[in-house]
């Protein structure tokens, strides 16, 4: 039990991490709270769904950034998207990133765009990784038999 | 046949008796020629003369007969047969028109008589009616004099002068040889003899009013005549001479006090003068009947409408003055409403124009700091040379700093014009301080401060109420607290305040009330800084002043600090104050606010504790079938999250046709996700719409925005959206929006 415990703390002490970083914010324990036995795994479906659809966004992005002439209008779209998916999960620094983004579309500054697209990039490899060794965490403290704490 | 009746001789013996027979028939012929010129002559100068047939006729016999008598002459002599002829002729035409018109006189001469009589009948009415007209005329004089004399006395309000030319007028319209008017005394038990026609002093008689003759007088209102030698009557000193014929009356006396408004009193008082009039005494004068008449009307007259009189004007008067002021002040009212209404007009122009200026820049100016911010945060984790570093944090301090003056700023004129809302929902109580307390340890680490906390132990941990505001509060009068201490620290005490604690005596008008879902927090923050001089502390909460001493390099904030707190403090329904004892002795703010207590029905406080369903709430929003519009795929499985999570029958579609095609009767709420690109969520809506003949067979439509714009909420309302939530949506948000549709039929807070 004392490994659940550790676990647990572990856990705790990790997502109070992410928390206050401004990897994750209020949004993502709203999802945590939507969890329950009728829908067992939806914050992985989520999260899933959300890696997914940033990958091919990510990739539309880049290809929209990479033509002779760029349609800024496009990529306002995609960063739009990407804007709207990453507040609804409460990847916050994602999103915070594609708000920058935007401004740099609308001036049309391709150089900033660019210079945006990688640390677009950057933010959400990383809160990925955070996300997945939260999940993790998560199958770990299940595993040993306890139950996963909610930050309230 | 012929016969010549000739005499032998022209002159026979006979001679004279022809002589004169031949004169006498020439003249009867002149005398009957001459009557028909005559009357045809008076006729024609006569322009009424009905019968000229007759005349015609008559005129006709007797020119007939003058003939007969003219030819006459010719037969005294020797005549040829002609003459005979004409003789003859002339004869049988005068039998004729003679005996014509004697019958015909039969007819004319009763009418001629008929004509006669009647011309006396009309000569007799006529006289008749000279007479009456004379009557008539005595009459209306009379009735001019009464006029006359009402018109005097109505005319003025003076009991005297009425009196007076009461008798007066009296006098001269019934030729009186004395006029006199007795009035009571106070006391009522005499009669004093007030006024008189000829004698200008009266001597000061007076008479007991028990006499008979004038309760005689007194029991009738008409005018009794009395005998000259009654002690009423003898005006004169006796002996002098017998005057006429005595008449007295009575001549009712009205208290203005009896008297009311709008109740002309009954002459029932038992007040009375006595009018005594005399008819000369050497005129074979009698009273008569039109003459007692006037005097009584006059006597009934003079006093009551007199007082009647006053009465009337008075309350004329009274209405003019009214009327007139009435009018002044509608004027002035209606002035003064012009002016007000232009004042208002201006200022809601400019509070539109500000509000639109605001709404610019809430979001052009909000976006670019964030920006800013973002990336200077982000720049600080690169690799950086230490004066590269430097610059850094300079501008993220600066930015942070810029933000949160548009954010103060931005709040403050919100909260002015009134349009700030409280954003009410269950929070933790205890945590919340736990975070405040949190935020500001590291900066109290580096100056050295202790933090203490203490929380009541009757504190519950959950509340309703604004958490976002209240920690803007919290931080502010901590942050506070912290900036003006140099050593020593700041302890931070939360406790339910007691109805007693609650009234500050400097702010009278804090009147807290109680119930049984609410309760009063009270809040103190007490630093051992350097403390604030009384006076000052009013100045604290006003916008934009700094207090000079405290305003050193340190100290940034644009001053809208406390002055935002108040605000917020007021708008829960709170009160804030600072207590300090003077320089350098440390201060405390104290904030009280009102805070609900969460009900135990709906909200179930399992969700902040452990993972629980909150079956009750799911029963409630159990098989609820919903569509959602989102097409960003993430969003659309979060929101479906969280309304399947309630308990709905969701159904989730990513395009406007879907939405328009998959809505039926059975839905009850659709959410639109307005933030979409491609989509245009508006038409969508109106299109929903277009498709339920009535809005009550249609679903409730809610708009899903992340923008704080107040257009966004206007042109959700303009295309008939039944409500507006901000995203991120939390669950308790959305329970308490299908709660509110469900339970009104309208979104209560549209957050």
């Amino acid at each position: 039990m004392e490994i659940v415990g550790q676990l647990q703390k572990q856990f705790v002490d990790f997502s109070t991490s992410l928390n206050h970083e401004g990897f994750l914010d209020e949004q993502y324990l709203q999802l945590q709270k939507l969890q329950d036995e009728s829908n067992p795994d939806f914050v992985c479906e989520v999260v899933s769904l959300f890696f997914d659809d940033s990958e091919k966004l990510l990739n539309n992005l880049a290809t929209a950034l990479q033509q002779q002439v760029v349609d800024f209008k496009q990529v306002d779209a995609h960063v739009h998207q990407f804007k709207g998916s990453s507040s609804s999960i409460g990847a916050q620094r994602v999103k915070n990133m594609c708000v920058a983004f935007r401004n740099f579309c609308e001036e049309k500054n391709l150089d900033g765009c660019l210079r945006c697209l990688q640390q677009l990039k950057h933010e959400y490899f990383l809160v990925k990784n955070k996300l997945e060794t939260l999940f993790r965490l998560e199958r770990q403290i299940v595993e040993a038999g306890g139950t996963v704490p909610v930050i309230g | 046949m012929e016969y010549c009746n000739c005499f032998e001789s022209p002159w026979p013996a006979d001679e004279l008796l022809m002589k004169y027979q031949y004169i006498s028939d020439f003249f009867i012929a002149l005398a009957y020629f001459s009557i028909p010129l005559e009357i045809i002559y008076f006729v024609k100068k006569s322009a009424v003369f009905p019968y000229r047939w007759v005349l015609v006729q008559f005129g006709a016999f007797i020119v007939l007969c003058g003939a007969t008598h003219l030819i006459n002459l010719w037969t005294f002599t020797m005549h040829t047969r002609t003459v005979a002829v004409v003789m003859t002729t002339a004869k049988v035409l005068t039998a004729v028109v003679s005996c014509a018109t004697a019958l015909m006189l039969v007819h004319i001469i009763p009418d001629l008589l008929s004509v006669k009589t009647r011309e006396l009948f009309l000569k007799n009415k006529a006289a008749e009616l000279d007479r009456e007209m004379g009557l008539i005329r005595t009459q209306e004089e009379t009735g001019r004099h009464v006029r006359m004399l009402t018109h005097e006395i109505r005319s003025t309000l003076d009991r005297h002068t009425i009196l007076k030319t009461t008798l007066v007028e009296l006098g001269r319209t019934l030729g009186l040889e004395e006029c006199a008017l007795w009035m009571p005394t106070r006391t009522g038990l005499e009669l004093n003899l007030s006024y008189t026609l000829r004698h200008q002093n009266p001597v000061g008689l007076s008479v007991p009013i028990q006499l008979p003759v004038i309760n005689q007088v007194f029991n009738t209102s008409r005018a009794v005549k009395i005998s000259p030698s009654s002690p009423v009557a003898r005006l004169r000193p006796a002996g002098q001479y017998m005057p006429g014929e005595v008449v007295a009356v009575r001549v009712p006396l009205l208290h203005l006090s009896n008297f009311q408004i709008h109740d002309w009193p009954e002459l029932s008082t038992k007040r009375y003068a006595l009018m005594v009039l005399m008819l000369p005494s050497n005129s074979a004068r009698l009273w008569h009947v039109h003459e007692l008449e006037l005097v009584e009307v006059v006597a009934d007259q003079s006093h009551a409408d007199m007082v009647k009189q006053i009465a009337k004007v008075a309350v004329a008067l009274s209405h003019a003055a009214i009327l007139e002021e009435s009018m002044r002040a509608r004027d002035l009212l209606m002035e003064q409403n012009v002016a007000l209404d232009l004042a208002r007009r201006e200022a809601e122009t400019a509070v539109r124009a500000r509000n639109d200026f605001l709404a610019v820049m809430n979001h052009e100016m909000r976006t670019p700091i964030h920006a800013t911010i973002a990336l200077s945060s982000l720049l600080q984790e690169t690799e950086l040379s230490p004066e590269q570093r430097l610059m850094v944090e300079t501008i993220l301090k600066s930015s942070n700093l810029l933000a949160t003056l548009i954010n103060d700023v931005l709040d403050l004129s919100r909260l002015e014009d009134g349009s700030l809302q409280l954003e009410i929902e269950t929070f933790n109580l205890h945590s919340l301080f736990r975070e405040v307390l949190y935020l500001i340890k590291p900066i109290a680490a580096v100056k050295k401060l202790y933090v203490m906390l203490n929380l009541s132990p009757d504190l519950i941990e959950h509340a309703v109420g604004d958490e976002k505001r209240l920690m803007q509060v919290l931080l502010n009068v901590v942050g506070n607290a912290i900036k003006f201490t140099k050593e020593g620290g700041i302890s931070v005490s939360a406790f339910v305040a007691k109805p007693d604690s609650l009234r500050d005596p400097r702010a009278p008008d804090f009147l807290p009330t109680h119930s049984d879902n609410h309760f009063y927090l009270r809040v103190e923050v007490k630093d051992t800084g350097s403390g604030i001089n009384p006076q000052e502390i009013p100045k604290l909460f006003m916008k934009f002043l700094q207090s000079q001493p405290l305003a050193t390099k340190n100290s940034g904030g644009s001053g809208l600090g406390l002055a935002i707190c108040k605000r917020f403090v007021n708008l829960m329904e709170g009160h804030i104050w600072i207590e300090s004892e003077g320089l350098g002795r440390g201060s405390t703010v104290i904030f009280i606010v009102k805070l609900g207590i969460p009900a135990r029905l709906n909200e179930s406080k399992l969700p902040f504790l452990h993972k629980g369903p909150g079956n009750q709430v799911k029963l409630i929003f159990s098989g609820l079938k919903v569509v959602v519009m989102d097409d960003n795929s993430v969003g659309r499985t979060v929101t479906k999250g969280l309304l399947v999570h309630l308990g709905c029958d969701v159904l989730a579609v990513s395009s406007g046709d879907e939405c328009v095609r998959a809505v039926s009767y059975e839905h009850k709420a659709v959410f639109l996700d307005v933030s979409m690109a491609a989509v245009d969520s508006f038409e969508v809506a109106v299109r929903i719409r277009e498709k339920f003949s009535k809005r009550s067979d249609g679903p409730f439509i809610v708009a899903l925005t992340g923008n704080t714009d107040r257009m966004i909420k206007e042109n959700c309302r303009k295309v008939g959206m039944d409500g507006v939530i901000l995203k991120p949506v939390s669950v308790d948000k959305m329970r308490s929006v299908l709660s509110d549709f469900l339970e009104h039929g309208y979104l209560v807070e549209s957050q």
